[in-house]
């Protein structure tokens, strides 16, 4: 094996940034931008699939070897790479995921022919993949800061790319604001740890949480906790998510939901981990009530979207926080002592990383599919795109299975895995603390019982029944390579669903370094055909077993009909109207309808508000005209973000005094703060 | 511990054979209750056999959703059934399966339900989607508590295990975990069978009916599938409540008991049949949005039987 992950990282790297000079040199060619940038991306990420697979099979082999790409210029900064298993691990996520985004992109970028420039598109998007392999890769705490640096603002241009509208433009702003709220936490955070450190490398940052005074180290643990947290979108940092992932092409969207939020799950990993050492019980308790809450109102807050985008958005919350359970778990048997489970329930937190990014990137590109088809985003003006689209409808469909956490999927075998670590943590202490387990299962029950409604309604709104608009029923199926990008994703969700045993291989040395055990031997029964708890009585499920059985009970309904339905035929009608002059789209069921009993019941949370408004001539009962409105309250946005944001204009308006503009009062501010410093100094 | 292949078909056939018998007696048993003769109690398997027979009309706004709708309806609730020990404690699909993966099969054929509800661009098909998947929802959590609670009891999520944890010596009918747990999962039966308080099964009033409005547009062999699916998913969450609560007289091993068991399994079904079919008759249908009160007192009961494990162990 040897060098050969590394070399082929090299050359993924080399791969990006090629993509990115390339898709600058062809401005002016859009055809040979396209294809160059989004071409060598898909190249340089298939690289990056070999190179992190023949790395984890190695095991940590080169765990401590960390490898200068660029000479080092100024103290402190190195910018030094390595390749250790968690790093490589989210490098594997980033790379499989984009193969698929650059394929699509490929057919995806040429709507934009003729009206943007899609070598600015080629260029940032290499640039957001370069530097999120890098965020994953870095030994260093200013060159990891660069490179999130890079990442966030690669990412502002292509959420404002289209910024002919101001949608897009305002979403921009609010990602870098809340972004750059996330790296003030981090920078400062890193500077806590390197007080005991004397060093930026992460080499010197190992374990240091041991060495820490508990001030600083809870500290330390709350700004990463912020600042990460940003990025993944936890509640309440979440806000940015929901405005900034639908506002970029969707190409981009799946990128960002689908990888990008998981470096700050990388982030809380390799902290809470790698760095700060055996955690105090709170750390554990807090991420795994986080988590939880995440979840649910990720969840909710998704049910009551028509935005097919924005709805996608706030399952990645519901998805981030469904990880920090089994992350905060994790935590919680670090602390107790128990190796064995902190291993399941990190397993658990990463499988589910590897399988959102998977199956949200898949949604979004179906997503993205069908807006470039009907162009809309509002689900209540698709409808009947099965029949239009069938390929992306089917496509869908599997993603949306898969996020709904049902078997046979990806999804349901790493929600097994957290049920499976939350149900065996019960036993871990005898304080009341341990409740927390099964109420965060229950929850867990409660998510993906309201992620499968969701998913109902997302896939029988927008490709079921009658077409609502005239675009919906003038759609047609997305082009070749746009299908190929996700169909690439549908085999990975069906792949990593039924053969959670091979994959899970490729985590041990993931495990070995965080929490100090290797656990897919222990997984696997029956040559890998059945995945089990880690404690062999605790449960077992195979996902492969149910879907052949399945196909051995196919042939009962078969043989029954062929008993006995042989004679009868099939007659194609209209859907029973109730006597009236046939149906018409604006008699289905709606979006917002479907999700009104969810509505009714988390009223208290919603805060929904009607206004209905009616014109008629002689009777109520008969209008003329018709007015409906129904808003639902964003309680983070109203009660804490506007608060915010109007204290923040306050204080900048005061502050605007002192800077009058005047020479002579700055220079008696340098003055002052000068003697302040130097009676501090003293 | 691997699939036999004669219990896993003679379970499946006892799966297929049993299921229209149990919604029969209920129907037969409701009427006497109320007064009337009602339909003799094996009237299911002649209304499958008809549907059967019967031609088929399909909406021309479905899609192959709608069609391969009843299959996955159909199989999910058998393969649901494999993983409960029915007569004997060892089910046969335990290795590939415990309750997670029960509910999660259960889910499955759920979602595919409103999927199909929702094809054929009907209003009704619709409103009976969502209010299944809001119901499916709320009732989700206290049916999951629940089982966590006999699954930490038992230390396995595995079935048999679970059954066999409780047959054995430390077990008593009067422990508060059990009696809390089992009136818990009692109220999610009613509302993922679709019965009274939550819904009625013989209402095909438009503004009252869940599962039937999701069924309208089903006719002939796709009507017999979804109706023989519903029953069987009926059957598998009785015989999860019996065996799980009150194991008794369940087979261990040897061919000799079989016949004692089956007894003993029969009589614990038409037990609980007799217990639903007296709510259903002295109860009314709630109001759709006072229906989450019913199965919120059913989360609180779960979380009183998981608190109870705590205080007397």
């Amino acid at each position: 094996m040897g060098q050969l992950p590394l070399t082929l990282l090299l050359l993924t790297l080399v791969g990006y940034v090629a993509g990115a000079v390339a898709g600058l040199l062809c401005l002016r060619a859009e055809r040979a931008a396209n294809i160059c940038a989004f071409g060598l991306a898909a190249l340089a990420a298939l690289t990056g699939v070999v190179a992190s697979v023949t790395g984890l099979l190695a095991g940590a082999a080169h765990a401590h070897q960390s490898i200068e790409i660029l000479p080092a210029l100024i103290p402190y900064v190195r910018f030094s790479i390595r390749l250790d298993p968690l790093g490589l691990f989210f490098t594997l996520i980033v790379s499989l995921v984009g193969l698929a985004i650059s394929i699509y992109s490929l057919g995806y970028a040429r709507g934009y022919y003729g009206r943007k420039n899609v070598g600015v598109l080629g260029a940032f998007f290499n640039a957001v993949l370069l530097a999120v392999t890098l965020v994953f890769l870095a030994d260093n705490a200013f060159f990891f800061l660069i490179v999130w640096e890079i990442m966030a603002l690669a990412t502002y241009f292509l959420v404002s790319f289209e910024h002919e509208k101001e949608e897009s433009r305002n979403a921009g702003v609010l990602y870098f604001v809340m972004s750059h709220i996330g790296t003030g936490c981090l920078i400062l955070g890193f500077l806590l740890l390197f007080q005991t450190a004397g060093g930026y490398g992460f080499e010197s940052f190992h374990a240091i949480g041991a060495k820490m005074a508990a001030g600083p180290r809870d500290a330390a643990f709350l700004l990463f906790l912020v600042g990460f947290g940003v990025k993944a979108g936890i509640v309440p940092l979440h806000i940015w998510l929901p405005v900034a992932h639908p506002a970029a092409p969707s190409n981009v969207s799946a990128l960002m939901s689908g990888v990008l939020i998981k470096t700050g799950i990388y982030g809380l990993t390799r902290v809470a981990f790698d760095f700060m050492g055996p955690p105090p019980n709170w750390w554990g308790v807090t991420i795994l009530t986080i988590g939880t809450v995440s979840a649910v109102l990720g969840v909710l807050y998704a049910l009551m979207e028509h935005d097919l985008k924005r709805l996608l958005a706030y399952h990645s919350i519901e998805n981030i926080g469904i990880i920090l359970m089994g992350l905060g778990a994790a935590l919680m048997f670090l602390h107790s002592g128990h190796p064995l489970l902190a291993s399941l329930a990190l397993l658990a937190g990463l499988y589910h990383t590897i399988n959102h990014a998977v199956f949200k990137a898949l949604l979004f590109l179906g997503a993205g599919a069908v807006v470039h088809a009907t162009h809309t985003r509002n689900m209540e003006e698709m409808g009947g795109l099965v029949k239009r689209m069938p390929r992306t409808a089917f496509f869908f469909l599997v993603g949306a299975v898969a996020i709904s956490a049902l078997p046979p999927l990806n999804g349901f075998v790493s929600e097994w895995l957290t049920y499976q670590s939350l149900l065996q943590g019960f036993g871990t202490t005898s304080s009341l603390v341990r409740l927390m387990f099964p109420l965060a299962g229950a929850m867990l029950a409660l998510t993906g019982a309201l992620a499968a409604a969701c998913f109902v309604k997302a896939f029988g709104i927008t490709f079921l029944a009658q077409p609502r608009s005239d675009h919906a029923a003038q759609a047609h199926e997305a082009p070749a390579t746009m299908l190929a990008g996700q169909v690439v994703l549908t085999v990975a969700c069906v792949l990593l669903g039924l053969f959670p045993t091979q994959f899970l291989k490729l985590l041990d040395p993931v495990t070995v370094q965080l929490a100090g055990q290797a656990l897919s031997s222990q997984l696997s029964m029956a040559n890998g055909l059945v995945l089990s708890g880690a404690v062999a009585t605790g449960g077992t499920v195979s996902t492969l077993g149910l879907s052949l059985i399945a196909l051995c009970l196919l042939p009962v309904p078969l043989a029954l009909w062929f008993v006995f339905s042989r004679a009868t035929s099939v007659r194609r009608g209209p859907t029973w109207d109730c006597g009236l002059q046939g149906l018409t789209p604006r008699m289905e069921y709606t979006a917002t309808g479907f999700s009104k009993p969810i509505r009714m019941i988390f009223k208290a949370l919603f805060r929904p508000r009607r206004e209905v408004q009616r014109e008629y001539d002689f009777s109520p009962y008969f209008a003329k005209n018709l007015r409906f409105e129904s808003t639902v309250e964003e309680v983070f946005q109203t009660r804490i973000y506007r608060p915010l944001n109007w204290l923040v204009w306050r204080v900048s308006r005061r502050m605007r005094a002192l800077q009058a503009g005047s020479l002579q009062a700055y220079l008696i501010y340098i003055f002052v703060t000068l003697i302040l410093l130097l009676i501090f100094a003293l | 511990m691997s699939p036999d292949p004669t219990a896993t078909i003679s379970q499946t056939v006892l799966l297929l054979a049993l299921s229209p018998l149990i919604t029969g007696v209920i129907k037969n048993w409701k009427a006497k209750l109320q007064n009337r003769r009602g339909p003799r109690a094996w009237q299911p398997y002649l209304d499958l056999w008809k549907f059967f027979r019967k031609d088929m009309v399909i909406s021309e706004h479905a899609s192959w959703v709608f069609s391969f709708a009843p299959y996955v309806v159909f199989i999910t609730a058998l393969l649901a059934g494999l993983m409960v020990p029915m007569v004997t404690v060892q089910a046969p699909l335990s290795l590939f399966g415990g309750v997670l993966a029960l509910v999660g099969l259960l889910a499955l054929g759920r979602f595919f339900l409103a999927l199909g509800g929702l094809d054929p661009a009907s209003a009704f098909g619709g409103m009976g989607s969502s209010r299944e998947m809001t119901i499916a929802a709320i009732a989700e959590p206290a049916l999951m508590l629940a089982v966590f609670t006999v699954a930490i009891a038992a230390g396995s999520t595995d079935l048999s295990r679970i059954v066999t944890a409780t047959l054995g010596p430390g077990w008593s009918l009067l422990n508060p975990m059990h009696v809390l747990a089992f009136a818990a999962l009692f109220v999610v039966l009613l509302a993922e069978t679709g019965r009274i308080p939550v819904d009625n099964p013989a209402t095909h009033l438009e503004l009252t009916m869940i599962h039937e409005a999701m069924l309208l547009e089903y006719s002939g062999r796709y009507l017999a599938l979804m109706e023989w699916g519903a029953s069987i998913k009926q059957l598998v969450l009785m015989t999860l409540l019996v065996n799980v609560f009150f194991p008794f007289g369940l087979a261990t091993g040897a061919p000799a008991e079989l016949y004692l068991s089956a007894l003993a399994y029969l009589a614990k079904l038409f037990a609980v049949a007799g217990i639903v079919v007296v709510v259903e008759t002295t109860n009314a249908k709630l109001r759709l949005f006072r229906v989450p009160d019913l199965l919120s007192a059913a989360f609180v009961l779960a979380g009183l039987a998981l608190l109870s494990t705590f205080l007397f162990q």
